[in-house]
């Protein structure tokens, strides 16, 4: 593969799923959040709740769009530019993204359309179930998406197939019960729900400072408070989950971002400060807190947490045994029938993964010698520093959005909803948690390399045989052509905030949109 | 693990499952492109563009997830053809995704302000969202029929020997333009289902008209020009086969594509609707009758749909540089429990799909018009 095809191939990834990720979350959790609003709606039956309703849908909507149309780039993208990767994994990847459109994407799309044309078509309960199933449809999308995703960083229930060359599914419960994917997901969607809740509190937050709609301000606040304490919390619980779920499967992503290079003795030390450096293949000025990585990654004070240098030393283990494999797999390719050389592949067939990381400095693996095993042996750790930031900024992050969370809670608790230096507080937070988020994206997705599935297949081999023009004018137009999008999003957004709840009725006074009796508070 | 069904078998049913999902596709986004396609033409004014826009507006979204799911079936059940033919047609399927992206940005934000100069330009990428995937289809349909000048190597990994500009031949075109003709054909027929009756249907039922003729007339000649195309599987080979192309080898056969309907002389019925179809959607148009009109016009898109499945059958995608490397219904499936698994999650999801569709859309029902826009503030 030309390294300036796999680099490209990747960067353009990177692009489309980092900004495809600026939309989803939100998405994700502002659904469940017009549910909310509406069921009270619905119990209250007053019609400041079903304009309260409508607004945040109105940006649901605008948002919403801009989740569908990057969504298309994601599941174009393994055909077009990856699609080695597509043949090798597709009969264990592309059951959870078929399930996901059969499930999810029917789901959501059917009803999201009735959701916004709806309301003077159904009854309230109708209507309220239309939008529940639209908030069950994004939800179940990023399920699949995350079985996906986990299968990817642990890929249990599949074994390659000699006769195929690929990847073959052997146990799909394995693949459905993956634990890594069930606790990326509910990480991930309460993620989502977190950043609902700061958009919510940040925009209501900035109608409460200029007093204006302080009806439908106050109410949202309200909401958002409660629903953020829940989902803050649950994310960095989850997240810690997500961190358990590491030790045993992928022990490297672990050390890295905790650019632990020695094995620490049990119970190890959590770095709270550092500056990691690839080169000195050490961590400079360390400050440790005793025993708390030893109780997030083992829960328990007696068993060690494994640091670079042994897992270094196993992938080298592993890499001579898939060489072994790689020789068996070449016999059979020659000859189906050579009985004895799928008995040898049998027994090495796990490691052929490590063998073909070899691939990256020579062309047959079985070429290689000690020297550059041992070389190749280090390709398996990612990069130390950026996993070791993302992760800093990430939970930080986390945490402070529990702190202001707790802070809205209990304000509103108070009816203190006036109270100026939280309320700019509130919208200054606004941005905070997407970047915790596409952190989240860069620990989980940069922490995986050199794999582009763990062990399995090597990142380099899995792109499309394309000419790195072709590469370049997709990445020139996605840039250019989300750029726009970006700005025009965000315009509307900021137009639609500026034109408050109430613009809807005050351009229809005949219409439904106009309940009798409500006034512009 | 025995499994209740064998894998030749699977591989026939979801062979099948995957035109089904091109047919549900053709049939349900289709006429929203071709109104998509339709619309600067046939509306004028920014009034009878919003009623032609919200003919499809609530509905549309729902539709294209057969576009998705089929992407992602293909991607399930077939891999290699997934892998080869989307980073085969690289450039041509970035135009389709660039087309696409401007759909849903252009439903939505086209009514969010009043600027003529805005909504002119989302009526434009409302127009290209529609009209350049039904062209590329078309053409990669065509493209397929001829077989690509791609090449495995001993790890299956695809080359693709061939330019941009290599995908458009005249045979190709043709495709590309029965596509837009059949799909424009079927927009007009939904719009005589779903607008208020007026100067905007008058206009449709014009541009069905030709589209109808013009459906009618390529699909013949399309037909004439594939009697040169065509391939066949040399040898023996074993339908229950692990899926490896490297194993079978075909050669390129012209004329074979017909072979099929002289074995199978019921598989006649997918060309006959194809042009049965659109005569029935003419004869609709002509008549005013909106039924009649739609009717034909989604039995035509899913003849010509079928004809091109079932004349290629067992191919799904030939190589026509070597012939180890052509793409079959038995030597480029998922293993046998993929089909299996899947096929049984699409028997439970698909009847849910469909009945709560239908709910959709009786709830939604009813044409749409001017004076609607004035009062309800959730229309487009």
């Amino acid at each position: 593969m030309d390294p300036a095809v796999v680099d490209l191939s990747r960067l353009q990834f990177a692009l489309t799923a980092l900004y495809h990720f600026l939309f989803v979350p939100l998405t994700l959790g502002l659904s469940f959040m017009l549910v909310i609003m509406e069921s009270v709606y619905v119990m209250t039956k007053r019609p400041i709740w079903r304009t309260t309703t409508r607004f945040w849908g109105t940006l649901f909507g605008i948002n919403f769009v801009l989740g569908v149309a990057t969504g298309l780039t994601m599941e174009f993208q393994f055909g077009m530019n990856w699609s080695y990767y597509s043949h090798y994994v597709g009969d264990i990847f592309g059951a959870p993204l078929a399930i996901e459109g059969l499930m999810a994407f029917f789901l959501e799309a059917t009803f999201v359309g009735l959701m916004f044309f709806g309301w003077d078509r159904l009854k309230p309960v109708q209507h309220l179930l239309v939008t529940f199933l639209v908030a069950l449809g994004t939800n179940l999308s990023a399920l699949w998406i995350l079985v996906a995703n986990g299968w990817m960083q642990n890929p249990v229930g599949a074994a390659f197939n000699p006769d195929t060359l690929r990847m073959e599914v052997t146990d799909f419960r394995a693949v459905l019960f993956n634990p890594v994917a069930q606790a990326k997901f509910v990480h991930t969607v309460s993620a989502g729900y977190t950043i609902a809740a700061v958009f919510v509190l940040g925009v209501s937050a900035f109608y409460l400072l200029k007093g204006r709609y302080v009806s439908v301000a106050k109410r949202s606040l309200t909401v958002a408070a409660a629903f953020g304490l829940a989902s803050s919390l649950s994310v960095v619980v989850l997240g810690d989950e997500s961190g358990y779920a590491l030790t045993d499967n992928q022990k490297m992503k672990l050390a890295a971002l905790e650019a632990m290079w020695e094995t620490e003795p049990a119970p190890a030390g959590l770095t709270a400060f550092g500056i990691p450096s690839l080169a000195d293949r050490k961590t400079h000025a360390e400050i440790k807190i005793p025993y708390v990585l030893g109780l997030i990654a083992t829960r328990s004070l007696d068993r060690p947490v494994a640091g670079i240098f042994e897992l270094v030393a196993q992938a080298q283990t592993r890499i001579e045994s898939g060489v072994v494999a790689y020789d068996a797999l070449e016999k059979l390719k020659a000859n189906p029938q050579d009985l004895a050389a799928r008995g040898v592949f049998e027994t090495h067939r796990r490691d052929l993964g490590y063998a073909l990381l070899l691939k990256r400095h020579v062309a047959d693996p079985r070429q290689a010698d000690l020297a550059l095993i041992q070389k190749t042996a280090w390709d398996t750790v990612p990069n130390v520093p950026v996993m070791f930031w993302s992760f800093r900024i990430m939970a930080g992050v986390g945490f402070l959005m529990i702190a202001l969370f707790a802070t809205a809670f209990v304000l509103v608790t108070l009816r203190r909803h006036d109270t100026r230096w939280f309320l700019m507080l509130a919208v200054a937070a606004i941005p905070l948690p997407w970047i915790s988020t596409e952190l989240g994206w860069v620990l989980a997705e940069v922490g995986r390399q050199p794999w582009a599935v763990e062990g399995v297949l090597p990142t380099f081999l899995a792109p499309s045989s394309l000419s790195v023009p072709q590469i370049l004018t997709s990445i020139v137009v996605f840039t250019l052509l989300y750029g726009a999008l970006a700005v025009v999003e965000v315009g509307l957004i900021l137009r639609t905030i500026k034109k408050g709840p109430f613009a809807e009725q005050e351009a229809f006074p005949a219409g439904q949109a106009a309940p009798a009796g409500e006034a512009v508070a | 693990m025995e499994l209740p069904l064998d894998y030749p078998t699977l591989r026939l049913i979801w062979w099948g499952l995957l035109g089904v999902l091109l047919i549900g596709f053709a049939v349900t986004d289709g006429y929203d492109m071709g109104v998509g396609a339709l619309l600067p033409f046939v509306a004028r004014t920014d009034e009878e563009r919003r009623m032609v826009i919200n003919t499809v507006g609530a509905t549309w979204e729902g539709n294209q997830v057969w576009f998705i799911t089929g992407g992602a079936s293909i991607f399930a059940a077939w891999p290699l053809v997934y892998g080869v033919s989307f980073s085969g047609f690289y450039l041509a399927i970035f135009a389709v995704l660039v087309a696409m992206i401007l759909r849903p940005v252009g439903f939505k934000y086209r009514s969010k302000r009043p600027d003529p100069r805005w909504r002119t330009f989302w009526d434009w990428a409302l127009f290209t969202g529609s009209f350049v995937p039904v062209l590329v289809f078309g053409v990669a349909v065509g493209n397929v029929l001829q077989g690509a000048p791609f090449k495995l190597d001993g790890d299956l990994r695809a080359t693709y020997h061939g330019a941009f500009f290599g995908l458009f031949t005249p045979f190709t075109l043709v495709c590309g333009l029965l596509s837009v003709a059949m799909l424009v054909l079927h927009g007009a027929a939904w719009l005589g289902i779903k607008a208020e009756e007026g100067v905007v249907g008058d206009r449709a039922r014009r541009f069905g008209a030709g589209a109808g003729i013009a459906t009618l007339a390529l699909f013949l000649v399309g037909g004439l020009l594939a009697t040169r195309l065509g391939f066949r599987i040399e040898g023996a080979f074993d339908p229950a086969a692990p899926s490896n192309p490297l194993r079978t080898a075909t050669v390129a056969a012209p004329g074979a594509w017909f072979d099929n309907f002289g074995r199978h002389p019921w598989m006649l019925v997918a060309p006959l609707m194809g042009f049965g179809g659109a005569i029935l959607a003419l004869a609709g148009l002509w008549r005013r009758s909106a039924v009649l009109a739609f009717g034909g016009s989604s039995a035509s898109a899913a003849g010509i749909v079928a004809t091109v499945g079932l004349s290629m059958f067992p191919f799904i995608l030939p190589s026509t540089i070597d012939p180890r490397s052509s793409l079959t219904v038995w030597n480029a499936s998922s293993s046998h429990l993929t089909l299996f698994i899947m096929l049984i999650v699409v028997a439970v999801l698909m009847p849910v799909v469909l009945l709560y569709t239908a709910w959709v859309f009786k709830v939604l029902w009813g044409r749409t018009s001017t004076a609607a826009l004035k009062t309800d503030p959730a229309l487009y």
